[in-house]
């Protein structure tokens, strides 16, 4: 993969940590765009699990070209480091007044993974209008421990992002994030392409962290969001606090103390 | 006689705490709710939702968090059904 010197800030990092996901709005070039909606026209061979991202996706393939974006390899350094692997890929159609949206889930099954995470790439190779059914995110929801669809009685969350974006937008989302492609109300097909890529190396400091003290990185941190209910929303917190401490490597940060509140056993060891 | 359900998630056990997610379920087939089909809830609190005629017909327990995992996150807790008849 390209290195560049797009590089996650910490603030961008937070935010990740935070919200779950990133977005970068239409940094694929229009003649990109063109070349992957012919190639998911076409159809996409499917790759083995967890091989190199080099062997994955020879050089001059659209997915390559994608993945070589300055500031798609940028944000993929940071969190998923040099040399990810593939874990699977898929093209993912919403057909034209289709009728039915996915349920909300998380992919996979219930990952209980604290120390790490894997990072899933989606592509909107063309504008997403309200319309098209574009992807529903609950923000914050990554580190809610459940298995795939059981999450699939809830239709609607205070504060849910149901994506539209310009052509060429790209989503970067942890592993564990609540989400379902919506209803596709229009008369037009919705693509998007899907990358999951496996950590292969520590995810510690990997991005750039000239920034680290900067006080945005704790207000991205302390966010809450408006579905999560009072009591849990300070859980949640917390366990940021757990990831940002495995991100940075520094066991001591906290956010309002409640960490060090409820971890402090004063002449106890264990 | 056939059921409308209506799905409330509260911010906190109290019925009258403002709602955080909502889902709906149409036996009379006259609408079709679905996954990610509005940003707005239908009230702005459980109790908001009796006053226009649903009836509550159940409610989360409050179940202490198991031994070990206290502070991990899962399901929405509060979660209050409704129903109308017509």
């Amino acid at each position: 993969m390209t290195t560049t010197s797009h590089l996650l800030s910490s603030v961008l990092m937070a935010r990740f940590a935070a919200q779950g996901f990133l977005r970068l709005d239409a940094v694929v070039p229009d003649d990109l765009n063109s070349a992957a909606i012919e190639a998911m026209e076409r159809g996409i061979p499917g790759v083995p699990h967890g091989i190199p991202l080099d062997v994955a996706f020879p050089a001059g393939s659209f997915a390559r070209r994608l993945v070589d974006l300055p500031p798609v390899a940028g944000a993929l350094r940071g969190l998923v480091g040099p040399d990810p692997a593939v874990d699977h890929l898929a093209v993912h159609v919403r057909e034209p007044n289709e009728g039915s949206a996915q349920p909300l889930h998380g992919d996979a099954i219930i990952d209980t993974r604290r120390d790490t995470f894997d990072v899933q790439l989606m592509y909107y190779p063309h504008e997403v209008t309200p319309d098209m059914g574009g992807t529903l995110l609950v923000p914050g929801s990554h580190l809610r421990l459940t298995n795939e669809s059981d999450t699939g009685r809830y239709q609607n969350l205070l504060g849910q992002v149901r994506l539209t974006c310009p052509a060429g937008t790209v989503l970067l989302l942890h592993h564990g994030i609540w989400h379902g492609g919506r209803r596709n109300d229009s008369d037009r097909r919705r693509y998007m392409f899907k990358i999951r890529f496996n950590p292969t190396a520590p995810q510690v400091r990997l991005w750039d962290t000239d920034d680290l003290d900067d006080p945005a990185v704790r207000a991205e941190l302390s966010t809450t969001f408006p579905w999560y209910e009072y009591a849990t929303g300070r859980l949640e917190v917390y366990n940021r606090i757990a990831l940002w401490r495995t991100l940075t490597g520094d066991d001591t940060f906290d956010i309002e103390h409640w960490a060090t509140r409820v971890h402090n056993r004063p002449g106890r060891t264990a | 006689m056939k059921q409308r359900v209506l799905v409330l998630y509260l911010s906190s056990s109290a019925l009258d705490d403002r709602v955080v997610g909502w889902a709906s379920y149409d036996g009379t087939g006259r609408t079709k709710p679905t996954t990610g089909d509005g940003d707005d809830p239908p009230y702005v609190t459980g109790v908001d939702a009796l006053r226009d005629g649903w009836r509550l017909f159940q409610a989360s327990q409050l179940i202490p968090p198991y031994p070990g995992h206290e502070y991990d996150t899962s399901f929405l807790k509060h979660e209050f059904f409704f129903e109308k008849l017509e």
